[in-house]
């Protein structure tokens, strides 16, 4: 453990729709380590996603706004940072892969050279062969085929698998010092996505980058993390160390979610889903938002008063490092 | 003499789909969506249809129950040849075979009612004159697992795993034989997700009914499937019961596909060695002659190229469309060395 590098403190976002404000992110904390990777686990709505965009001023105010909190990253808070000092960091210091690569290369031009003008824009000193040459450079290394001749192509002559690896390119270009990954295989096949991943470790591990991966995929998480961290209606239910989290669960929406995804190297018989939907932001539940789902809050029986009336704090359950959000964590066994 | 324990058959099922271009739309290619597919539904199983994007499960889905029309081959329901039906008599049949689509945002008409988008298969068909007001779509809704109260709400009120129970609904409401269910569960989050496959088990048990279950997800086709048929390219690479597929399976896609799937816990990091697959899918407008994927495959040698595999058992207990089918050695899996080579590193 050393300085983190990235530390975001009590973070609330918010967001006006027709329908009232709703509260996307809800006073959230956690730091990330140099070289870590921390996976951000939760469901749509979670408010995984809007955590970063927000510090990355990629969350359009209005409608949305940032209510309170720090994002202190090499010293500085993002979200005091004006829009040119933002800019800067975003590709240089901070590099993000999206889930779907067509939205996000320009499809007027080529790939070659939207990948060098990631370079170009953070390096203005860098002659042109030196860009050119570091840009085939970084499309040999993500596994792009003849990265020579695919300088030339277009975003729409690549597949999703290697549009996904020229994204990855841009993203570690500039050797960042945190990679953000959000849904990076989420729209690809299961081969595909396999080889993006690959690509993704081997990308994190050559810029030695600490990297925040958002999924809902369980299995990435399994796959990549180091730590993690799971959403609930725009707060942290449970974060840990990722076999604890997988072991260990201390938050009944965890294990919720463990005992509902079927899984490919064992045969079960059933699923054990959680009961009801997630909530409405507009009217989240009080106290505990996970309560009118929680097999601990005992609803049959008239449910516990507390779940109700207090909001559970996030707080250490499971030794070193194990925080979880539930009044009653301490029922929770291993199983 | 037919199986009559076989609801739904294809042999060799083909739907090629033109492609138009230029001024004078001139037909310049054709995509083999489904190029020649043959599949057994038995009574009251549910049958798994896998494959990535593109490889036709989708569409295999729709020329079953011919809302896209077969370009050659044989669809048999219930012992008779549907394929040429005339629309009337199809009419009949599709009372007995109905389709789920995977997203329910799209399937259900944000104008109409729970009442009427359940109901109207009864009204269509010209079951009830009374449908949307009577009895059986609150009974549906009810089996569904939705508050039968809700008959007047429209989609939007609901989440969208309430919507896929919805459109269950409307799919249960001519009482069918067989379920067609396009990716039914794709578009959910995970907690959803299980409430859907349970709810698809037990509607099963409680009405008898026979799945088509179409999906890329290998985790959830495991889990609720009982045979499997693999696609690749337009064609069927392998099939098998689900613990042939998943335990032992024979066709280097299907092994490729199963290691490459996330794994599902932390502490098999490092067990499993992933066949990582060279390059992307083929485009099914111009396949590879022979052997569909010999152009990703570590086994290929000269004859795949201009023999076509046929999808029979080479003696390993159940069909490989493989001329050199073969189980992969058991864990640790894909020792180097071993006759299966494991990159290293990327290509």
């Amino acid at each position: 453990m050393g300085v983190p590098i990235l530390s975001i403190e009590d973070l609330c976002v918010e967001f006006r729709t027709p329908e009232g404000t709703v509260r996307a992110v809800d006073g959230i904390s956690y730091t990330v380590e140099p070289g870590e990777t921390l996976g951000i686990a939760g469901e749509s709505g979670s408010g995984k996603s809007v955590s970063l965009l927000s510090i990355l001023g990629l969350v359009p105010q209005p409608p949305g706004r940032i209510v309170r909190g720090r994002a202190i990253f090499g010293g500085q808070d993002l979200l005091r940072a004006s829009r040119k000092k933002l800019r800067a960091i975003r590709g240089r210091d901070i590099a993000m892969v999206f889930q779907d690569p067509m939205t996000s290369l320009n499809p007027v031009f080529r790939v070659g050279d939207q990948i060098a003008e990631a370079i170009e824009v953070h390096r203005p000193a860098a002659s042109r062969q030196e860009v050119r040459r570091r840009t085939v450079e970084l499309m040999d290394l993500v596994g792009l085929p003849d990265p020579v001749r695919r300088y030339r192509d277009y975003p729409h002559q690549l597949s999703g698998g290697m549009r996904q690896r020229a994204m990855i390119a841009m993203a570690i270009a500039n050797a960042p010092a945190l990679l953000i990954a959000d849904e990076p295989t989420t729209a690809l096949d299961v081969t595909i996505q396999r080889q993006v991943l690959d690509v993704l470790k081997l990308a994190r591990d050559q810029t030695h980058a600490a990297t925040i991966l958002i999924t809902h995929d369980l299995g990435l998480i399994a796959e990549m993390a180091d730590r993690v961290m799971v959403m609930y209606a725009g707060r942290v239910a449970e974060a840990g160390p990722v076999e604890a989290i997988f072991h260990r669960p201390r938050h009944p929406y965890t294990v919720g979610l463990m005992a509902s995804r079927p899984r490919l190297d064992v045969s079960q018989d059933t699923l054990t889903p959680i009961p009801g939907q997630p909530p409405s932001l507009i009217k989240v539940p009080p106290g505990c938002a996970f309560h009118p789902r929680c097999f601990l809050y005992g609803g049959h029986y008239g449910g516990r008063a507390r779940c109700v009336e207090n909001r559970p704090d996030l707080r250490l359950v499971d030794g070193a490092q194990h925080l979880a959000a539930c009044h009653y964590a301490e029922e929770l066994r291993d199983g | 003499m037919a199986d009559p324990e076989v609801t739904l058959r294809t042999e060799g099922l083909v739907k090629h789909f033109p492609i138009h271009a230029g001024l004078l739309r001139r037909q310049v290619g054709t995509v083999r969506a489904v190029d020649g597919v043959d599949i057994e539904v038995r009574r009251g199983e549910t049958l798994g249809v896998v494959g990535e994007s593109g490889c036709g499960k989708s569409t295999l889905a729709r020329t079953i129950l011919r809302l896209v029309e077969p370009t050659a081959g044989r669809i048999v329901f219930n012992g008779q040849d549907i394929t040429h039906l005339p629309s009337r008599q199809l009419r009949a049949v599709r009372e007995h075979l109905r389709i789920v689509f995977q997203d329910p945002f799209a399937s259900l008409n944000p104008r109409m009612t729970v009442a009427e988008i359940v109901g109207e298969p009864l009204r269509l068909h010209r079951r009830s004159p009374r449908a949307s007001s009577g009895r059986p779509v609150r009974d549906l809704l009810e089996i569904v697992g939705l508050n039968p109260e809700h008959t007047n709400r429209y989609p939007h009120e609901f989440s969208g795993g309430q919507r896929q129970r919805i459109a269950i609904a409307r799919a249960l409401a001519l009482d069918p034989q067989v379920l067609v269910l396009d990716e039914p569960v794709s578009a959910l989050d995970v907690s959803i997700q299980a409430q859907i496959i349970n709810l698809l088990s037990q509607v099963q048990d409680r009405l008898g009914l026979t799945y088509v279950f179409i999906s890329h997800d290998l985790s959830v086709v495991r889990h609720i499937c009982d045979r499997i048929a693999v696609m690749y390219l337009g064609k069927v690479v392998e099939t098998g019961s689900r613990d042939r597929i998943f335990g032992a399976p024979t066709h280097p896609y299907t092994q490729a596909l199963l290691s490459a799937a996330p794994i599902d816990d932390p502490s098999e990091r490092g067990r499993r060695v992933p066949l990582a697959l060279v390059g992307d899918v083929p485009n099914p407008a111009n396949p590879p002659s022979g052997c569909r994927f010999r152009t990703r495959c570590w086994k290929a040698v000269d004859r795949c190229a201009v023999e076509e595999p046929a999808l029979v058992d080479r003696g390993l207990g159940h069909p490989s469309a493989c001329h050199f089918a073969g189980y992969r050695p058991a864990a640790p899996l894909g020792e180097p060395g071993d006759g299966v080579s494991v990159p290293e590193t990327l290509p």
